[in-house]
């Protein structure tokens, strides 16, 4: 039975799963404490965004793993299309619910720094635009993927879609740097940044405890969707007997 | 080839032909996605006065006049190789500054001067506490080199 066959390398997954989600949870919720009571409380306030500029802390690690989500989708599809591994495609799936609501979370720190700085809620400038449609892709992949198991797909379809949205990748990276956008160019480059050293320290904090959170989240999610998977064969084999 | 080192194959090839159709309908985009016109842009091909559009660039230091009505201010524009004045009539937003990045939304004028109807500040990819700002700052990053 192929459902026997997919299950069989799953369990060693989970025996790894089960102990690493609490683990990843609790150092992701202490690095986001930390990090955000350091942003909030011990670094100046920018020279002339005043204490808006605090919103950083949340509105990077968002649009890092807004975007990271689906560099996740896409690797994890290839793998599934590649080596028909079982396990990448329920890994694809997991991550997709949070990685559209870090796009989403993006999204609406950047609006609210957006009101105060700028003084508009909203422009059709290349970056915001780019992020906003990778979050309707997001939704997108979504609706496919759960159409997909409804009817019994192979999950062909949603793995092609997860690669396809790729391109949007790039293109969210160098809108700023293409065209004349309303948002500033990139301020963290591989070794050097334009924003303080006093003000960028909670950063890494924030965004490594951010992953952590993101990680145990697609845990769970996988464990959940192996859980009903295997609640489900269990029901056919009863209803068969 | 097995099957497995095809499938990869076609995965590849797969990526670079969307790769390049991207490319292509980027390059296709290049003049119409930008946000905003800098002056440079329009030298001698000024959009039609009955066109929405922006301009963007630099605050000129010094060029800030504000008007006695206390709502309309009149500034220049540049982006280090042209300049385009800009007469506003509203609320700037709080960046609005001598020397920082804005944006106008708002129409050309036969003469090559623009009548905006709202503004947006711009701002630049630096961040630094108070203390740090003073004359070393400054904004460069909407002139072109």
């Amino acid at each position: 039975m192929p459902t026997l066959h997919a299950l069989a390398n799953p369990a060693r997954f989970l025996r790894i799963a089960r102990p690493l989600t609490p683990w990843l949870w609790w150092l992701g919720v202490a690095l986001v404490a930390f990090g955000g009571w350091a942003g909030l409380t011990q670094t100046p306030p920018d020279y002339l965004q005043g204490e808006t500029v605090r919103i950083l802390y949340v509105h990077v690690p968002a649009a890092w793993l807004g975007m990271g989500g689906w560099s996740a989708i896409a690797i994890a599809s290839t793998a599934f299309l590649v080596w028909r591994h079982p396990l990448a495609e329920v890994a694809a799936r997991a991550a997709a619910v949070p990685g559209a609501t870090f796009a989403a979370l993006c999204l609406v720190t950047g609006a609210i720094w957006g009101r105060p700085t700028w003084g508009t809620w909203w422009q059709w400038d290349g970056r915001l635009t780019s992020m906003l449609l990778l979050f309707f892709v997001y939704l997108g992949y979504i609706a496919l993927s759960n159409a997909d198991r409804e009817r019994g797909g192979d999950g062909r379809v949603p793995a092609i879609y997860g690669i396809a949205g790729t391109v949007l990748l790039p293109i969210i990276r160098y809108s700023v740097v293409w065209w004349n956008t309303l948002h500033q160019g990139p301020s963290i480059g591989l070794t050097s940044s334009t924003i303080d050293r006093s003000l960028l320290w909670p950063l890494p904090f924030m965004l490594l405890g951010f992953s952590c959170l993101f990680g145990a989240i697609v845990l769970m999610r996988m464990r959940a969707i192996l859980a009903a998977a295997k609640a489900e064969a269990r029901l056919r084999r009863r209803a068969l007997a | 080839m097995t099957p497995k080192s095809q499938r990869m194959t076609l995965v590849l090839l797969g990526l670079v032909a969307l790769a390049a159709a991207a490319l292509l309908a980027l390059s296709g985009l290049r003049g119409q996605a930008a946000f905003f016109y800098a002056p440079s842009d329009v030298r001698g091909a000024l959009p039609a006065p009955d066109r929405a559009v922006r301009l963007g660039g630099m605050v000129e230091r010094g060029s800030v006049r504000r008007a006695g009505d206390g709502v309309s201010i009149a500034f220049t524009v540049t982006d280090g190789q042209a300049t385009t004045p800009v007469r506003f009539s509203g609320i700037a937003p709080d960046l609005f500054r001598e020397g920082s990045g804005v944006v106008a939304e708002g129409h050309f004028n036969p003469d090559g001067s623009f009548s905006a109807t709202n503004l947006l500040a711009k701002h630049d990819e630096k961040y630094m506490p108070p203390q740090m700002a003073g004359k070393m700052h400054e904004t460069r990053t909407l002139e072109k080199q």
